[in-house]
């Protein structure tokens, strides 16, 4: 880092004609970037670009405005699909940012390393499984006949799979299965990112005569600040995209979830049950441009991408 | 990340302010109309150019699609026919809803190739694949009666079979199975507690409540699958999903028809002598399968239902004709099921298509040991006499299984959605937090109403 400053500055009046030097180094820098720019551009430019088109456009390709956006936000499950997304948004963040800041500081500061690394590893476990296979063994968690933990469920006077499939429930299985496969992966980004507050300045606490909650409420959370924005930002932009769970307990459940639960669903039973690329694109522009603007609120008040000046 | 960046902060507003003018000014010039957003296939019913036939090519392959089920019998034709080219797939057949077939045919419609050439699938898919999925498409399905199958091969399917197969004049599927309801019981447990077999639904109600009565526990039937509507409801004659026009639907769930059916159960449910869980459901067969006295349901009941997941001993089991209301003559049946099988428009070699369709349909060969009982009728009175289908029973199945086949009430139309998605998304959930079937029918319509507005259709709640 120190060192590409310095050769920075010794560079920088670009408009005095470039030195081979470097040329030859900016080449290297878009040869890093071009994959991951090809990629991007095929697969996420590209499409989002394309979905602009169909969203504007009908199926004969006439330009529609915003024709198509009104066609589904008037629809019938356009309203409850957003809701149900919207509860479970709040229910997921919410648990996310609190558990996972919690269960890091915690780590960090109050567990012997050795205990410490165990607990990581055993809290990253279930992110190795894929999406589907913990959606797999939560049907079975869930369901009183086979559930290891059925007399908890039948406590909670929910005797049958059915019953605990309720609509209201939803929202509230979706969370937990969530956070059980993603914020184990987060609680060790925030371990390491809790190891990177140097200790003088722990130590500067603790001589100010700070306890271990007083440090992490007014030291170590506030220095992890743009850490604990940045998973909000990427565990909102997956929420949002919540398909493959409801999908598969919709199948699981013998139809007792609605096909439609999610935006996505709906897109997706827009684009594959009605034949309507152009409602369905317009769907997934609702959810680009809900994603763009609680990235963007939150990149604009956290200051996230701005620089530490050191 | 430090060394770049930070001067751009600064520009950032500017942009940002621009975007949202040009979003305004956008918006603003959408209000001076527009092409409207509606798809074309669905409004444009009428008026259907001929078909015409790919380029046909004498003796190429043949790709078929079938369920695991139905592939034994696929895999039979290709052992008896080992001329014809074929290459056999393996799919889930539209089973519980699936739109795997009609998410295939759309993107196949947007390249322009990769058809199958025949398909096994529900009778749901034909109400798309006889339409245009877009404008310029060729409809999916190939109208079979087009001088592809003769007349009289048509002519001897069960009374009322082809209907979910014609659409605005033409055959466009042949039926591979029916799945006319009849009424299921326990033979030894009910001559063992001497009880009459019911013929109405009115002794059908007071011997329910006898059960619960005499016999807590045992069950006279099953609301919570995702088919009971059509066990109960369509044999009841209920206007669920009425197609009164190709494009109107008449959902009309307070006609008395549906009410009465409605109160009935609802008097079952509360002594418990009708279940709301499935008997398809995780773990009813462990927990009361062997209490199941009666059921009213398909045909294909006594094999997959009784013997496969209840493991009923051999003759305990028997089937009666469907009930009837007190004081009405017309006797009239539902349909949970039965298969279609399509021959694609596209085909390359709709002459081996076709004959492999009919084969699997109609001919003795295949039918007689097929799993479900054939549309074809002739084929049916195959079926019965074969002792691996009629065999496991404790009374003679024939005459129940034939009465009911032709008094499949066709009122209950298929629609380009499926019906079973509102009952299990709206009613069961309902019957689980206990509510009545009664209150629920104006949410189960409403639903009905929205999918069917949503698919198109005009709706008519009268």
């Amino acid at each position: 880092m120190t060192l590409l400053e310095t050769e920075r500055v010794a560079v920088s009046p670009l408009r005095r004609g470039i030195t081979p030097r470097r040329r030859g180094r900016g080449l290297a820098g878009y040869l890093f970037v071009a994959g991951y720019a090809v990629l991007l551009l095929a697969f996420g430019i590209f499409p989002t670009g394309y979905s602009f088109y169909l969203a504007l456009t009908n199926d004969q390709g006439q330009f529609t405005g915003l024709n198509q956006f009104l066609k589904v936000a008037q629809d019938y499950r356009f309203v409850p699909a957003f809701t149900n997304m919207l509860i479970y948004l709040v229910l997921w963040l919410v648990t996310l940012v609190v558990l996972v800041v919690l269960v890091a500081v915690v780590l960090r500061s109050r567990v012997r390393p050795s205990t410490s690394a165990l607990f990581r590893f055993l809290y990253y476990i279930p992110g190795a499984l894929a999406g589907v296979a913990s959606v797999l063994v939560w049907l079975f968690m869930l369901d009183p006949d086979v559930s290891p933990v059925s007399w908890m469920l039948k406590s909670l006077g929910l005797q049958t799979f059915a019953a605990v499939l309720s609509p209201g429930n939803l929202p509230l299985i979706l969370m937990l299965i969530a956070f059980w496969t993603g914020a184990g992966g987060w609680m060790v980004v925030m371990y390491g990112a809790l190891n990177n507050i140097p200790d003088e300045v722990l130590e500067a606490a603790r001589m100010d005569g700070a306890g271990p909650w007083r440090t992490a409420w007014h030291i170590q959370i506030p220095m992890i600040r743009q850490w604990i924005v940045y998973m909000t930002i990427m565990a909102f932009a997956t929420g949002t995209q919540l398909f493959v769970e409801p999908q598969l307990l919709q199948t699981a459940s013998l139809g007792r979830v609605s096909p439609t639960w999610s935006p996505n669903q709906l897109a997706y039973v827009y684009a594959f049950q009605q034949g309507d690329f152009n409602g369905a694109a317009a769907i997934s522009v609702f959810l680009l441009a809900l994603g763009l603007l609680a990235a963007g609120l939150l990149v604009a008040r956290s200051n996230l991408f701005k620089l530490d000046e050191k | 990340m430090r060394s770049s960046g930070s001067p751009r902060i600064g520009r950032r507003r500017p942009v940002l302010r621009t975007t949202a003018a040009a979003l305004s000014l956008a918006t603003t010039a959408v209000l001076a109309g527009c092409a409207s957003a509606d798809t074309t296939a669905q409004s444009s019913s009428s008026a259907q150019p001929a078909f015409k036939p790919a380029t046909q090519k004498d003796g190429s392959q043949i790709t078929v699609w079938a369920d695991s089920t139905r592939l034994p019998s696929v895999q039979a034709y290709q052992k008896s026919h080992p001329n014809v080219k074929m290459k056999i797939v393996t799919y889930d057949g539209g089973a519980d809803g699936s739109t795997y077939l009609q998410t295939k045919v759309q993107l196949f419609d947007r390249t322009g190739s990769g058809w199958p050439d025949v398909v096994f699938g529900s009778p749901t898919d034909v109400t798309w694949a006889s339409e245009p999925t877009k404008p310029g498409a060729q409809p999916f399905a190939a109208p079979l009666d087009d001088k592809l199958v003769p007349q009289s091969t048509l002519d001897g399917f069960a009374k009322g079979s082809l209907a979910p197969c014609q659409f605005n004049g033409h055959t466009y599927c042949l039926r591979n199975d029916i799945a006319q309801v009849v009424l299921w019981y326990n033979k030894t447990l009910m001559d063992k507690w001497g009880y009459k077999v019911p013929t109405t639904w009115e002794d059908y109600e007071a011997l329910g409540k006898q059960v619960a009565k005499d016999h807590p526990g045992y069950l006279v039937g099953s609301v919570g699958d995702t088919n009971s509507h059509e066990s109960y409801f369509w044999s009841g004659q209920c206007p669920a999903f009425s197609l009164t026009k190709p494009d109107t639907l008449r959902s009309a769930l307070q006609d008395p028809n549906c009410t009465r059916m409605a109160t009935l159960l609802d008097g079952l449910i509360s002594a418990k002598a009708v279940t709301t869980k499935g008997f398809f459901s995780q773990g009813f067969a462990k927990e009361s399968g062997s209490k199941v006295l009666m059921a009213y349901g398909p045909s294909w009941y006594g094999q997959y239902l009784f013997k496969a997941a209840f493991n009923a001993p051999a003759k305990q089991i028997a089937a009666a004709s469907p009930l009837t209301w007190k004081g009405e003559t017309t006797a009239a049946t539902g349909n949970v099921g039965g298969g279609v099988w399509m021959v694609s428009s596209h085909s390359a070699n709709l002459k081996a298509s076709t004959d492999l369709a009919t084969w699997l349909t109609t001919s003795d060969e295949n039918q007689t040991s097929a799993p479900t009982y054939p549309a074809y009728t002739k084929a049916a009175t195959a079926w019965l006499a074969n002792p691996a289908n009629s065999g496991y029973f404790a009374n003679d199945v024939s005459k129940p299984f034939q009465e009911a086949a032709n008094e499949v009430w066709t009122g209950w139309s298929n629609t380009k959605f499926p019906d079973a998605t509102a009952w299990s998304s709206v009613v069961l959930p309902a019957l689980t937090a206990g509510k009545t079937l009664t209150s629920t029918l104006p949410a189960w319509q409403q639903e009905i109403s929205n999918e069917a507005k949503a698919h198109g259709y005009q709706v008519v709640n009268q």
